[in-house]
């Protein structure tokens, strides 16, 4: 009677211990060497696993931050200090990277966009919209502000304003590039901070067409390609281009004479145009911190 | 289940296994005898009008053209030209609005009003003496495209890969959309340029057999085809087939026919099958008999909201307003105008979008005909699997399309779906099924391309 619980508790016993050796033994051969350091940068890394960095995720960042592949300031979404405490624990420098925002290059809310149309699909995310003769709306470029970048954005970044479109909140926004690869308009674009001389507008329509169409659009008229300083700006297929390689030439004047508002200088957040202030050089908009 | 042409059953008429059966409205211009619109003052035609790359443009603002004229050139082999439709004057090369919704590069002509609008082509070479090269490419110089809607250059499915063999050639009159009526009337009222633009093809393709697949609710455009085939001796066999959508997708037609499954991503042509709507084999027989390029289709404007629906020939470049007028306008109670059926149609927002090489037809419908459903929550009852033409789950599908799980979506094999509709059809919840797989398969293209 003893031994028929003996016998099976000893065998299980046996069993244990045998796989046990093999697993010290494999745990000891197998054993591959990695750097400890690894796992404490990832530790201190934000774990968003966004790809702002352009690696599939923070442990493969981990990995190039201490082979001294990649400067750590790349994780746009870890705050300076991490960035310097890491920088500190590893003993190498933080690198400077200039913090990166998306701006949505269409201005063209519910006030100012006219609509051919009413979608009454049961599908109702931009993506869904745009399949069906992409989207009620009269301009084919413009934003369908049903949302789908303030949806997929881990960082609440986004969010819709009364006028319906996403506004960004630049303090935020890591440029981890999703919205810009939803978006099925393509309307986002990475744009360093510094970048402040904005185009709101991608519609390649000429002047009075595109505004009939919308009241924010670019008309081409040129006017800010005179006010900018030589080369800055220029008219391409019926769109004003800003060569953000002169960037540090731009200045609020641009905006100054744009009869459509659709060439904006940005402080902080797009389409606060509320506390608009008016400078002797332009319109600026300023950022406020309510939402 | 499948009724193969192998299990002998005569009388039991042909079909492929799923699907649905939704109600077919054709009485509505099935007997409309096809009527030729009347020149508009100003054509648009968008150099993208097929699959492939866009055309290239040959002429310039304020130049002269006549109508056959070719006014634009293929851009690169999977590409075709493109032709006036009338006499005129080029008013502008620049962006218009495509029936896609884009505004997309277009050459408009203001026509002439006063001229004959006769065709003024020279005379073609018998298609007989062609070398096989010189037809496929006489085919691109005519801007044939594939007539059923995907547009798909005519040339690039005509030219056959030299290892690979073409037993069956198939001709498409299924038409199995409801509403529309074009094909039907195409194949009653153009039996013998249909007959005879098949001749020119088997010419050069050499099929071991030639048939014509067609709904059994088109009786009347069975026994043309078969008297007009008897006229002229020549061998092809007229298949009736059940009345089940999406019978007119090719691959459902090739399981119909031979029972034969065409693999996941490729072609008919795999199988050694080619498949061609009725309407491109007549555009065949009229290029090279009496040298008119691609400059016209038919087009059925339907629906209980149009007053007066028709079967039209209309010059592409048309506005789809001056068209739906022709057919007596619309009723007060319209609401929605879809561009093709009401199966696979893209609903449009606007009227001025011109008639492209694709258009099948213009639908009208009425507000109760559109009612918006609510959606509730998929309650797995599996019918959009019974359903689904290919065997994929729908259901599944839709559900990734939603959560943005794009890979997970191509793991399901998104891809092969070719959006006819079926599962938004028979949800009882009212779940956007092919909506979302649209959404989905867009984002996969997009993401394989970056």
């Amino acid at each position: 009677m003893v031994n028929e619980i003996l016998i099976p508790v000893g065998i299980l016993a046996g069993l244990g211990l045998v796989f046990a050796v093999i697993l010290a033994v494999a745990y000891k051969r197998l054993r591959v060497e990695e750097d400890p350091r690894i796992d404490q940068v990832e530790e201190m890394l934000p774990h968003a696993n966004c790809g702002a960095c352009g690696e599939p995720g923070c442990r493969v960042f981990a990995e190039k931050v201490v082979a001294n592949a990649v400067k750590i300031s790349k994780c746009t979404v870890s705050s300076q200090a991490a960035i310097e405490r890491i920088a500190a624990y590893l003993g190498v420098e933080a690198g400077a990277e200039e913090k990166r925002v998306a701006r949505l290059l269409c201005a063209g809310g519910k006030r100012e966009a006219h609509s051919l149309a009413e979608y009454a699909g049961t599908l109702r995310t931009c993506r869904g919209e745009a399949v069906v003769t992409g989207g009620p709306k009269a301009c084919a470029w413009g934003c369908l502000g049903l949302g789908d970048c303030v949806n997929v954005c881990d960082f609440d970044a986004l969010y819709l304003n009364e006028d319906g479109l996403p506004a960004v909140i630049p303090d935020k926004c890591t440029a981890c590039g999703d919205c810009v690869e939803i978006c099925p308009k393509n309307l986002f674009e990475l744009m360093p901070e510094s970048q402040k001389l904005i185009v709101q507008c991608k519609s390649l329509l000429e002047g009075s067409l595109a505004e009939s169409k919308c009241s924010v659009a670019c008309t081409a008229c040129g006017r800010c390609v005179a006010d900018a300083a030589p080369g800055l700006i220029e008219i391409r297929s019926n769109l004003a281009v800003v060569n953000y390689e002169l960037n540090q030439l731009a200045s609020p004047e641009a905006t100054l004479r744009c009869p459509t508002n659709a060439i904006v200088w940005v402080e902080g957040r797009q389409f606060e145009k509320r506390p608009t202030v008016w400078l002797p050089l332009g319109r600026v908009e300023k950022y406020t911190e309510d939402i | 289940m499948t009724g193969t042409a192998q299990n002998g059953l005569k009388d039991k008429l042909l079909t492929f296994r799923h699907g649905v059966h939704p109600e077919e409205f054709k009485e509505l211009s099935n007997h409309q005898r096809i009527e030729r619109m009347p020149f508009v003052e100003e054509y648009t035609l968008p150099l993208l009008q097929h699959i492939g790359a866009p055309s290239k443009a040959l002429v310039h603002k304020g130049q002269r053209v006549r109508r056959g004229d070719k006014i634009a050139d293929a851009g690169s082999f999977v590409s075709v030209a493109l032709h006036a439709p009338v006499d005129g004057t080029v008013t502008d090369v620049g962006l218009y609005g495509h029936p896609n919704g884009q505004m997309l590069p277009a050459i408009r002509i203001k026509a002439d009003p006063f001229s004959t609008q006769q065709l003024d082509q020279p005379p073609q070479r018998q298609p007989e003496e062609l070398s096989k090269a010189e037809f496929i490419a006489a085919i691109q110089q005519a801007g044939i495209v594939g007539l059923g809607g995907a547009a798909f250059p005519a040339h690039v499915k005509f030219n056959i890969p030299e290892d690979k063999h073409c037993r069956y050639l198939m001709l498409n009159g299924c038409e199995c959309e409801p509403f529309l009526t074009c094909d039907h009337r195409v194949m009653v009222e153009y039996a013998e340029e249909l007959i005879d633009g098949t001749r020119i093809l088997q010419h050069f393709i050499q099929a071991e057999k030639v048939s014509i697949a067609i709904e059994a609710n088109k009786p009347d455009a069975v026994a043309t085809l078969r008297e007009a085939a008897a006229k002229v001796g020549f061998p092809v066999e007229v298949v009736p087939l059940k009345v089940k959508y999406p019978q007119g997708a090719e691959k459902m037609m090739i399981s119909a026919i031979l029972g034969e499954e065409v693999p996941a991503g490729r072609l008919p042509i795999d199988v050694g099958v080619l498949v061609s709507n009725v309407g491109t084999i007549v555009a065949l027989s009229q290029y090279f008999r009496q040298s008119q390029p691609l400059i016209e289709r038919v087009i059925t404007v339907t629906g209980t909201a149009v007053r007066r629906p028709a079967n039209v020939l209309v010059p592409l470049g048309t506005p789809m307003r001056d068209l739906v007028e022709f057919c007596g306008g619309v009723t007060e109670e319209a609401t929605r105008i879809l561009l093709g059926g009401p199966m696979m149609g893209i609903v449009q927002k606007s009227l001025d979008t011109p008639v492209v090489k694709g258009t099948s037809g213009i639908l009208v419908l009425t507000e109760r005909e559109v009612q918006d459903i609510d959606t509730f929550s998929c309650i797995r009852c599996g019918r959009c699997l019974e359903a689904c033409p290919i065997f994929l789950n729908p259901a599944r599908l839709g559900l990734l399309a939603r959560k943005g799980l794009w890979d997970d979506m191509e793991d399901y094999n998104a891809m092969d779906c070719f959006e006819c509709g079926s599962c938004s059809y028979v949800c009882p919840s009212g779940i956007p099924l092919v909506q979302s797989i649209k959404v989905g398969k867009a984002m996969i293209r997009e993401r394989k391309t970056k």
